[in-house]
């Protein structure tokens, strides 16, 4: 068990009167289809809240989709079905009547590539504020200051909040789109890979960031990087497909006992770094 | 290891010098030639127009040409002024451009952005089908279908019009406003739109604040795309525009856009004589018209272009 990666710290959080306020987020037996073919097959877990999830799992097996089901995104995906329940805040969001538009609001998403809108700093994080029908110029400029605040990203680019959001760098246009989903002050926040396209020292400014935030914040997190899971996650999730290309979760626990102690041989293997 | 066996003197170093390869050669030269004559032909347009249009423009000073209300092409001693095909030719312009815009930049957000692929497919080929219509069957169809009927809704001599003309040209500068700023709709990187969703837009503010004014200047290339196509018709606007050679004071009024009047003038016009010279003058103006709207076009979809590109 030498080669297992180091883990930084252990789930210790406290569960707050702030906490239990918040929405719990947790899926029951869902299955998620594009088409014919099944991505997800009969997961079932539980996100704690204010802390940080981490999913992982080798290339295709379903760890972006499952992220999906959570804010709905699949729904953009025409071919997309899904069967079973999730819950957030004691709701199946995927009722119908559920109104997405409100669920995404609550929960936020930030993307595997930074994706800036081309438009001025300033405007793309006060774009989530304006849809959400803030007009007055003295709130925004309060939710753009907080939200560039939050992601740690504010003394840099205070100067330059009128220069277009893809002039700055790869990892200050990931912070800044964290900045911009904090500013709709969501409850959630979805992470997809988001350190896949920026250099070591980005890395860890963001991973900074999500420890931060994860006080304040549920943060589910997607990773390719098994160092970054152990390093920043309170849970862990492993994912893995079987012959039928379905992605199945395999084992779900706390990430020092995932790292150090694993259940299952197959998480075993994979932390060893004996495939995937 | 025969490479290494081999000395550089017995032809290792040899064996890496190219060959001729003269079928390469003949065929850069065949395409440099292509490039040169498209520019010849250019060249020689510009020069036909200058040489013959320009000697006009001095006999009849360039603000009396472009101001002057009086064309009497064969009174002696002649006038031209051309005020009157100019303004016709902005009317006429102007009405195909402010129907034809909103109902274009409308559809291409229809095909882009909510139309299921099926759907857009088909009526994509339709428009398409559409620009391949030759003018003198749009002229035809304006002349028996549109003009009864605006002469009706007016309550006018004629139907012949420049309303009527600018509505058969919006239908013809539908097609390249409905391609190009779909074109730009769909180059809309994904990622913006998977953002704004994410941050919990409705689809028709992912539209409105998220594609369209990220595809903003190739919408706006279309159109002058579309003005441009409006300016250069002819025969259209020959057989539905009226043809009268006063200046128009209202759309319903008949009239001779600049391009009208140079396809209705050069067939009585004495060669070389000054009538003829005057119309070549008009299209020296026209060629600088479109030029430039064109130049605009193609300027603000290189803007378009740079937008997506991150350093």
């Amino acid at each position: 068990m030498n080669n297992m990666p180091k883990v930084a710290k252990t789930f210790n959080r406290q569960y707050t009167e702030n906490d239990r306020k918040r929405g719990s987020l947790g899926m029951k037996n869902v299955n998620l289809f594009y088409g014919s073919f099944q991505a997800v097959k009969e997961i079932t877990l539980d996100i704690h809240t204010c802390s940080i999830t981490a999913i992982i799992g080798p290339s295709g097996c379903g760890k972006s989709s499952m992220l999906r089901i959570f804010n709905r995104m699949n729904d953009l995906i025409p071919s997309a079905r899904i069967e079973g329940k999730v819950e957030f805040g004691g709701i199946d969001i995927y009722e119908p009547g559920v109104d997405v538009v409100e669920l995404r609001k609550r929960i936020g998403m930030v993307f595997q590539k930074p994706n800036p809108f081309p438009m001025s700093i300033y405007d793309n994080v006060a774009f989530g504020p304006r849809r959400h029908g803030i007009r007055n110029r003295f709130a925004l400029d309060e939710i753009v200051e907080k939200s560039l605040m939050q992601a740690a990203l504010w003394d840099e680019v205070k100067d330059k909040m009128g220069q277009s959001g893809l002039s700055i760098s790869g990892g200050q246009q990931q912070r800044l789109c964290i900045a911009r989903v904090l500013a709709v002050e969501p409850e959630v926040i979805l992470m997809d890979e988001p350190c896949s396209a920026l250099d070591p020292i980005a890395t860890l400014k963001i991973e900074d960031l999500m420890s931060t935030l994860a006080s304040n914040y549920t943060i589910v997190i997607v990773t390719h990087n098994m160092q970054q899971a152990a390093r920043v996650s309170d849970m862990t999730a492993f994912l893995m497909v079987d012959d039928d290309h379905a992605g199945r979760l395999v084992e779900y626990g706390e990430t020092a006992e995932i790292f150090t102690n694993p259940n299952n041989k197959k998480t075993e293997d994979y932390i060893t770094g004996r495939f995937g | 290891m025969a490479f290494f066996d081999s000395s550089p003197a017995t032809g290792a170093g040899s064996s890496l010098k190219g060959r001729p390869r003269w079928g390469e050669r003949i065929i850069e030269k065949v395409i440099f030639l292509n490039g040169v004559f498209a520019i010849i032909v250019l060249l020689g347009v510009l020069f036909i127009l200058l040489r013959q249009g320009l000697p006009a423009l001095v006999e009849t000073p360039i603000h009396e040409f472009l101001f002057g209300t009086k064309w009497y092409p064969v009174s002696e001693p002649p006038t031209f002024g051309i005020a009157s095909f100019f303004v016709s030719t902005l009317w006429v312009a102007g009405i195909s451009t402010l129907l034809a815009v909103p109902v274009g930049v409308g559809a291409a957000i229809y095909l882009a952005e909510v139309a299921p692929k099926k759907v857009a497919d088909v009526v994509k080929l339709l428009v398409e089908l559409l620009s391949g219509f030759p003018s003198v069957v749009m002229g035809f169809i304006g002349l028996v279908l549109l003009s009864p009927w605006v002469r009706e809704l007016f309550n006018l001599n004629t139907g012949l019009t420049g309303l009527t003309a600018g509505i058969m040209l919006s239908m013809m500068s539908l097609p390249i406003i409905v391609s190009v700023s779909e074109d730009a709709l769909r180059a809309v990187p994904d990622e913006f739109k998977q953002a704004a969703y994410g941050l919990g837009s409705t689809r028709w503010e992912v539209i409105w604040h998220v594609s369209v004014p990220s595809a903003l200047s190739g919408i706006s290339a279309a159109v002058m795309l579309g003005v441009g196509r409006a300016i250069g018709e002819t025969m259209t606007v020959l057989m539905v525009a009226g043809g009268a050679l006063a200046m128009p004071v209202s759309p319903v009024d008949p009239m001779t856009p600049m391009t009208a009047g140079i396809a209705s003038g050069i067939g009585n016009a004495v060669q070389g004589g000054p009538q003829y010279q005057a119309l070549f003058a008009i299209g020296l103006i026209l060629f600088v018209m479109t030029l430039f709207v064109n130049l605009i076009a193609a300027r603000v979809l290189e803007v378009q272009k740079r937008k997506f590109t991150r350093e």
